[in-house]
């Protein structure tokens, strides 16, 4: 648990004149899961767009495996191992099941992804049985299970989710967060952004608070759990 | 907790039966395919030059197929940006009079050239004839193509109505260009508003319909190729396509100069076809009467775009008579169709006849199975002539 997969160092991102993220620093470590938690507007999603080369910080340096990945595109960033599942599930609507796992694995051979799709099916059997059926015509739970799988497709060493659980009924974000619980004991590294704090911090190996685009605080998932501050911004009292 | 999600029969399914019916279902190995295809198209050139030499067709008429394979061809490199790349460009007029007249001058200069007569290159007599022909349609391709990357590069960065106002603009950039281009260059070149007279009339028939089949073939093997796939994940939803490793912008800009592309060539034929180029007749009408003829189809709709092409070429013309009314007929026919069928007459449905040979391989009927689906309709994409 030693080395370090991914480093965020002081990144600074504005959108126009506003300034989302202001000096945002962590790191993850290989095997963890770590969590960043906060309000809206806290700056979590735009950390992780950023991560995934979607958007361009201002300033700050992130490295993977030892390596700048700042600048670099997108779709170079998911050949290092590198997976973003984006917010709102985001799946293609009108490809099927099995196409969208397709895409998701567009970086890798197709003998790869022929075996990688039985693992997705593994973690996901409800996928496997809707193989054939348009992604859009999915439910919403459903549907977040299709793009965490899609992810998985390119085999990342990180696995970054953003609001896994938006929009879910709690039963469906219980078995969302089971999966992720599974997906990390199997090997895949976590990042996880969430608003339903009280259950991120119950799986994170670590967590990072944030607000207004700064770090406000951070501990181990159960260490924050108990924090008086943390309770009362996130967790009702 | 963790068993629940392994008992999914406890759930209620969306839909009953998604799963392919069990045990072993024959499909063709692609070259069964490729030549159910081939005999198709070849069917359907034996059927249309046997029409035309019996005199069944008359000329008028067979001007009017070449029309309609014109229009096959611009609505089908249309569809590629807006029902495959889900974009909206409004200029494709644009790249078909860049097309029509790069081929047209390519072609007059280079006739002396190669020695081809006039009389030769319009009956396509000669194999040097045909040579002169296939490259000028692939150089006004090319042509398209590059004003097609020119204009992509920036205008891709734009998304929806944006789009549109950025390619209308170019298009009425074009047709202001080639209309005084002679002025600024000083001698005769595209022959400016009175127009570019002297064309060959190489377009026939049988070179239109075999430029169709190849044009669908073509557009069609590339949708289904793993490009394909990548222009339409970014259709679905760019950034989930660009989380996915797919790289967005080239992609993008490759389905835009792709879509120019054989929108240019569409113009070398129409070019051949009217003999006399003239800068009013790419105007933005004609950019509009193409997007209408895509979405009239049915975006993503091969099928679509060439039966919608066809219809929209033909009703003007088999109205004639009524001269009066005809355009108040196309316009209804076309508020009718918005109105109840809003996904175009297809929707995204794609026929495919290796697809019904399989089925009836595998006595898979539609009508069998489900009493209440629909059947297909019957109709033929690579060869509508």
């Amino acid at each position: 648990m030693s080395d370090t997969l991914l480093s965020v160092n002081d990144i600074h991102v504005s959108y126009g004149a506003i300034k989302a993220v202001r000096g945002i620093s962590f790191d993850i470590k290989k095997g963890e899961i770590v969590t960043l938690i906060g309000a809206n507007g806290a700056g979590k999603s735009t950390t992780l767009n950023t991560v995934s080369g979607l958007i361009k910080p201002d300033q700050g340096a992130v490295e993977f495996k030892g390596e700048s990945i700042v600048g670099v595109k997108a779709h170079k960033i998911v050949e290092k191992g590198l997976a973003l599942c984006p917010e709102g599930r985001r799946v293609f609507q009108q490809m099927s099941v099995a196409e969208n796992l397709d895409m998701g694995g567009y970086t890798r051979s197709d003998a790869e992804n022929k075996e990688t799709i039985e693992v997705v099916y593994e973690h996901f059997p409800r996928l496997k049985e809707r193989m054939g059926q348009m992604a859009g015509t999915l439910s919403g739970g459903e549907q977040q299970m299709l793009a965490m799988g899609r992810a998985l497709m390119s085999k990342p060493d990180l696995l970054m989710l953003d609001e896994p659980s938006m929009g879910l009924a709690p039963i469906l974000v219980q078995e969302i967060f089971d999966i992720i619980k599974e997906l990390n004991a199997a090997g895949t590294t976590i990042l996880l952004v969430e608003q339903n704090a009280n259950m991120a911090l119950s799986i994170a190996d670590r967590a990072y608070v944030l607000e207004i685009g700064t770090i406000k605080k951070t501990g181990t998932g159960a260490e924050l759990l108990v924090d008086d501050d943390v309770r009362k911004a996130y967790l009702g009292g | 907790m963790k068993d629940y999600y392994n008992k999914g029969e406890e759930r209620p399914t969306l839909s009953a039966s998604v799963a392919k019916p069990a045990g072993v279902y024959r499909s063709l190995p692609m070259p069964a395919r490729y030549a159910i295809n081939a005999v198709l198209v070849l069917l359907f050139l034996v059927i249309g030059e046997g029409l035309i030499s019996g005199g069944v067709v008359n000329r008028y008429q067979s001007g009017v197929l070449e029309q309609v394979g014109i229009y096959i061809i611009m609505a089908v490199s249309l569809n590629i940006a807006t029902g495959y790349l889900g974009q909206l460009p409004l200029g494709h007029a644009g790249f078909m009079s860049v097309g029509g007249y790069s081929c047209a001058l390519f072609i007059i200069h280079m006739m002396p050239v190669l020695g081809v007569e006039t009389k030769a290159m319009a009956a396509m007599s000669s194999p040097a004839a045909i040579g002169l022909f296939v490259m000028g349609v692939v150089f006004g391709g090319i042509c398209a193509a590059v004003c097609g990357l020119i204009i992509g590069i920036p205008a891709l960065r734009l998304k929806g109505d944006y789009l549109a106002i950025i390619t209308l603009g170019f298009a009425e950039i074009i047709r202001v260009v080639i209309n005084n281009i002679d002025g600024v260059l000083g001698f005769d070149f595209t022959g400016g508003a009175k127009g570019l007279s002297g064309i060959p009339g190489y377009t026939n028939f049988l070179n239109v319909f075999l430029t169709v089949a190849v044009v669908i073939f073509l557009i069609h093997t590339m949708m289904k190729s793993r490009h394909g796939r990548a222009i339409l994940a970014i259709r679905d939803n760019e950034i989930a396509a660009e989380a996915s490793g797919v790289k967005t912008t080239y992609y993008k800009t490759l389905a835009f100069v792709v879509s120019a592309f054989f929108a240019g060539v569409g113009g070398a034929l129409y070019a051949g076809c009217i003999g006399v180029m003239d800068p009013s007749k790419f105007g933005f009408m004609k950019s509009v009467e193409i997007l209408v003829m895509v979405v009239l189809g049915g975006m993503g709709s091969m099928l679509g775009s060439v039966v919608s092409a066809s219809v929209l070429t033909i009703l003007p013309e088999a109205l004639r008579a009524f001269s009066e009314y005809r355009m108040v007929v196309y316009a209804v026919v076309l508020i009718l169709v918005m109105i109840f069928r809003p996904q175009g007459l297809f929707g995204s449905y794609d026929f495919s006849l290796s697809r019904v040979v399989e089925r009836c391989l595998n006595k898979d009927f539609p009508w069998k199975k489900k009493p209440g689906a629909p059947a297909e309709p019957a109709k033929e994409v690579s060869a509508d002539e």
